[in-house]
């Protein structure tokens, strides 16, 4: 390798001299240099052929920069005869000249929608109202979509609603979320006031955690009494919780399910690892509709909401399903695509799985990215400050699996919920606003 | 690329077996394909150009068979280069989402000296580390606030000084951004951008810098196809579309349209024509407030709509911890191959300052797994060992039905690990719920010096499950 510096004017003369008589018609005012590496590839072996290898290199040069000045240059270096002689083992087609046309060429944009969507996701009712036997002030309606989520294939018929989640006794939380709670954590009604007046909860879930056998073990009848309690203090539609302890939990909800009679109160859940059975025949019984929660496994979805339909004879529209939410950072990827796969194969028509989703949101404040109040790695960028970082956890976990088609979401931080209701209702397109002029964002002063 | 049989792609191959892939066959090599495991480059006999006859028209056709559905562009050069598009499926289960979008945050020819040098170190030092690996940005976006050449020249220079990540140069103003490419174009920066009113200066200098060019149609798409086609008919094939990114209002929701459809022609219709990778751009976010959390918040929202429907590259302007850590995860998490779990190393790890007095766990190493149990130990505060058995990144219950983890695999775990339970003062680990069943066999298999101790099913419970079981008795 070494660098050359030659002129025009020598290089033409080179090039005249080697009777190269096609490139006299380039004339190039002034006297450029060009700087050549030589020893550099990209020399087609024609021009090898003609010019001699080094002389070739520069000629590359000047014909590319004659092209750049406009010059019909390519037509002039057509080999004729010589070509077929020499057969070159590759030979680089000529680039055609750079030619800028006057107009615009005409174009129409058409894309199609997805035709195997042929299904519609089954409707779901929470809440009864007196007329409907119950005593809520609303319904919340949620399901019956026949597209993905924000898709234009079909628009979206409900918005995803929140459910806030009460707990029945005072838990451990992160701190950011403990300051909203502190003056009603002793009080599951005054909570799920809190949730409704101040932050619009659409739902509120009862947890009924104190059941655990490892907690307080409280009893199923007591529980039933904060189910009521809750039941009284709010009008809107709710969910009822058990602690997780699959031998206590379907003693729990049962009387939790009564506890709510004729109240359509989502129950959750049911679980392959428990007897999922008594929990779907109390929701049966006591007109209730039923959670069925797996473990990121979409085929054991399919096999509860088959036991839960055909054993426990809960009826389709009365199934909601939890497929397990990992949140954030947290195996986020395993739930969005199984939640993804899940609608997709609710759409396209499998009755095992249509049925609306919800999504345990609050899980993303075991991430310790939500909470913690440094890095545990030093050589991390600064995580700035916990109390905000730890919000937008909830929201993109949450508003991740909307797009994977969640219809309802179990939520605690107040911001993390109005975020997830504006950023969902706005792709439905049901936020009307003024969109600023967005087409010089480079000159945005910011 | 939509085939999904080897056997498609084996008819193109030279079907030798002569094994300078590295594979023994040509099938095995054709397999390698579809996973997007091997790379065509690698079958060297069909690039000798000895055998350029015979493979010439083999080449043409697996190439064409094999380019990707949304087209592959490459931004920046060396170890920088960036590959943008070159995605293959509408939905990511369906195989992966091969390159992440780049992230190229903002800088401005309105800054200080003093503030762009800080912002421009921000940006190339970030880093977060997970599962592994150092999350880092990709690329600096550089704007054209002032609208004049010298400084935006001087900026771009600046920006070159302090990082060497590949730049998106910004400006409609086809003087300012030949005064930008005269500096950087060696770099291939990506420029931003052609539209209908400056097209043909454009062009020109897409074509005479030779650089990827971005070209922006807001809410048109019929005027987005129009320009594209028209730069393709004179050569200049690397795109990237801007469709628009609305940050609020009805516009929010057909950006969103806008993005899959283009990515659904692409990929499910297979329109050659029109199938560059598109660029969204969540820093319009800052259109709509001056609250700097809210501003952020939504910037986050909008680039997770964005990453989850198929964007290629984004320009971004909050640096704040609060939005580039969730976005930078949401991208990894999508953007991660559902074909292979992601694993942690097997072995014994420490939570906590563990002495001889602590209980010791063992999980999976199937990452999600371990971290989870690691997490609820560790926010717990338990001291503890936990041990990563190597079940090639199954999960626990999964690999105790596929044969993955045994009893006689977790005492060699052990071994292999260097635990000796005689230097505890407790002789004893404690079982995943989910493997009580082995408890038995195991203490059968340590001669009874060991006492195996079953937890809870789900790691969260192990706080609870510590308070009654642990430290184990041993009867005298
Ligand atoms: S290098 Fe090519 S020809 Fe040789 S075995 Fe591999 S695929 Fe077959």
């Amino acid at each position: 390798m070494g660098e050359k510096k030659i002129k025009l004017s020598d290089l033409n003369k080179q090039l005249a001299d080697m009777n190269v008589k096609s490139l006299e018609g380039i004339k190039i005012e002034g006297d450029i240099e060009l700087e050549i590496e030589t020893g550099a590839g990209g020399v087609g072996p024609l021009f090898a052929y003609y010019f001699g290898e080094e002389v070739a290199k520069v000629a590359v040069q000047l014909v590319n920069m004659a092209k750049a000045f406009g010059y019909p240059i390519d037509s002039l270096l057509q080999p004729v005869a010589v070509a077929e002689a020499i057969a070159p083992p590759e030979i680089k087609e000529a680039a055609p000249a750079f030619k800028i046309p006057d107009t615009l060429a005409k174009a129409k944009f058409e894309v199609g929608t997805d035709k195997t969507w042929k299904h519609q996701i089954q409707e779901v009712v929470l809440g009864a109202t007196k007329a409907d036997g119950g005593s809520r002030g609303n319904t919340v309606t949620i399901g019956g979509e026949k597209a993905l989520p924000f898709f234009y294939d079909a628009p979206m018929p409900h918005r995803p609603v929140v459910t806030m989640d009460v707990f029945d006794m005072p838990i451990g939380m992160a701190k950011a979320v403990k300051m909203h709670y502190e003056d009603v954590m002793n009080d599951p009604a005054e909570w799920a006031k809190k949730c409704v007046n101040e932050f619009g909860a659409d739902l509120v879930t009862i947890h009924l955690i104190s059941t655990d056998p490892l907690v307080k073990d409280t009893s199923p009848q007591d529980a039933a009494k904060v189910v009521e309690d809750v039941l009284q203090a709010v009008d809107v539609p709710i969910c009822i919780g058990g602690s997780g302890n699959p031998e206590k939990d379907p003693l729990v909800l049962g009387k939790g399910s009564e506890a709510a009679q004729g109240e359509r109160a989502l129950i959750a859940s049911a679980n392959l690892n428990m007897d999922w059975e008594a929990i779907g025949r109390s929701c049966v019984d006591n007109g209730n509709v039923c959670l069925s929660w797996t473990q990121l496994e979409i085929n054991a979805q399919k096999e509860l909401n088959r036991k839960l339909m055909k054993v426990a004879g809960v009826p389709r529209g009365d199934i909601v399903m939890d497929p397990t939410t990992a949140a954030l950072a947290y195996g986020l990827d395993f739930a969005y695509s199984n939640m993804e796969r899940i609608r997709l194969g609710g759409l396209k028509g499998d009755e095992e799985l249509t049925f609306p989703m919800s999504s345990g949101t609050t899980n993303a404040w075991g991430v310790r990215e939500a909470w913690m109040v440094r890095s545990p790695n030093k050589h991390d960028s600064d995580w700035g400050d916990r109390m905000l970082r730890g919000p937008v956890w909830e929201i993109i976990t949450g508003f991740s699996l909307a797009m994977a088609g969640v219809d309802i979401f179990m939520m605690m931080h107040p911001f993390a919920v109005a975020y997830l209701q504006e950023i969902t209702q706005s792709l439905m397109g049901l936020v009307k606003a003024e969109t600023p002029d967005t087409a010089n964002w480079i000159t945005m002063e910011a | 690329m939509k085939e999904s049989s080897p056997l498609n792609l084996y008819k193109f191959l030279p079907k030798t077996n002569c094994g300078e892939c590295g594979e023994k066959t040509c099938m095995a090599f054709a397999a390698g394909l579809i996973a997007r495991e091997r790379m065509i480059e690698e079958c060297t006999p069909l690039f000798d150009p000895k055998k350029q006859k015979k493979y010439a028209k083999k080449l043409t056709q697996i190439k064409e068979v094999l380019a990707p559905e949304v087209a592959l562009i490459y931004v920046g050069t060396g170890d920088r280069q960036l590959k943008v598009g070159g995605e293959d499926v509408m939905y990511r289960h369906q195989m992966t989402y091969i390159n992440k979008p780049p992230f190229a945050y903002d800088v401005t020819d309105a800054m200080d000296e003093a503030d762009l040098v800080e912002r421009v170190k921000l940006i190339h030092g970030w880093r977060k580390f997970y599962i592994g690996n150092w999350e880092e940005v990709e690329m600096v976006a550089v704007r054209s606030v002032t609208g004049d050449p010298d400084k935006f020249a001087k900026c771009v220079k600046k920006v070159m000084e302090n990082t060497d990540k590949p730049l998106i140069l910004c400006s409609f103003d086809p003087k300012v951004l030949k005064a930008g490419l005269e500096l950087a174009a060696e770099k291939r920066p990506l420029i931003y951008a052609a539209n209908k009113d400056n097209w043909k200066e454009v062009a020109q200098l897409a074509y005479d810098y030779k650089v990827p060019v971005t070209l922006s149609s807001p809410f048109d798409l019929d005027g987005l196809k129009s320009l594209a086609l028209t730069f393709r008919e004179m050569g200049l094939k690397d795109l990237v579309l801007d469709p628009g990114t609305a940050p609020n209002g009805e516009k929010l929701q057909e950006s969103l349209h806008n993005f899959i459809k283009l990515r659904r022609a692409a990929v499910e219709e297979g329109q050659r024509d029109f199938n560059y990778p598109v660029m969204s751009i969540p820093l319009s976010a800052w259109f709509t407030t001056d609250d700097p959390v809210r501003g952020a918040y939504w910037e986050s929202a909008l680039a997770a709509t964005f990453v989850i429907r198929g964007a290629g590259i984004m320009i971004r302007h909050s640096m704040e911890p609060h939005s580039v850590m969730p976005d930078m995860h949401l991208r990894f998490n999508i953007y991660t191959d559902p074909r292979s779990p992601v694993q942690v190393k097997p072995g014994l790890y420490k939570v906590g300052k563990p002495d001889e007095t602590s209980p010791v766990y063992l999980t999976t190493n199937f990452a999600l797994t371990y971290y989870t149990v690691e997490s609820d130990l560790g926010s717990n505060e338990i001291d503890s060992y936990l041990l990563a058995v190597d079940t090639e990144g199954i999960g626990v219950q999964a690999s105790v039905a596929g044969g993955q983890i045994t009893p006689s695999k977790i005492k060699d775990s052990f071994a292999e690990a260097g635990v000796d339970f005689e230097k505890t003062s407790h002789r004893s680990f404690i079982l995943p719920g989910m493997c009580a069943r082995f408890s038995g066999e195991l203490e059968e298999l340590y001669g009874y010096k060991v006492k195996v101790l079953v937890g809870p099913e789900d790691s969260g419970r192990i706080p609870g499950w510590m308070k009654t079981q642990w430290p184990p008795k041993w009867e005298e």
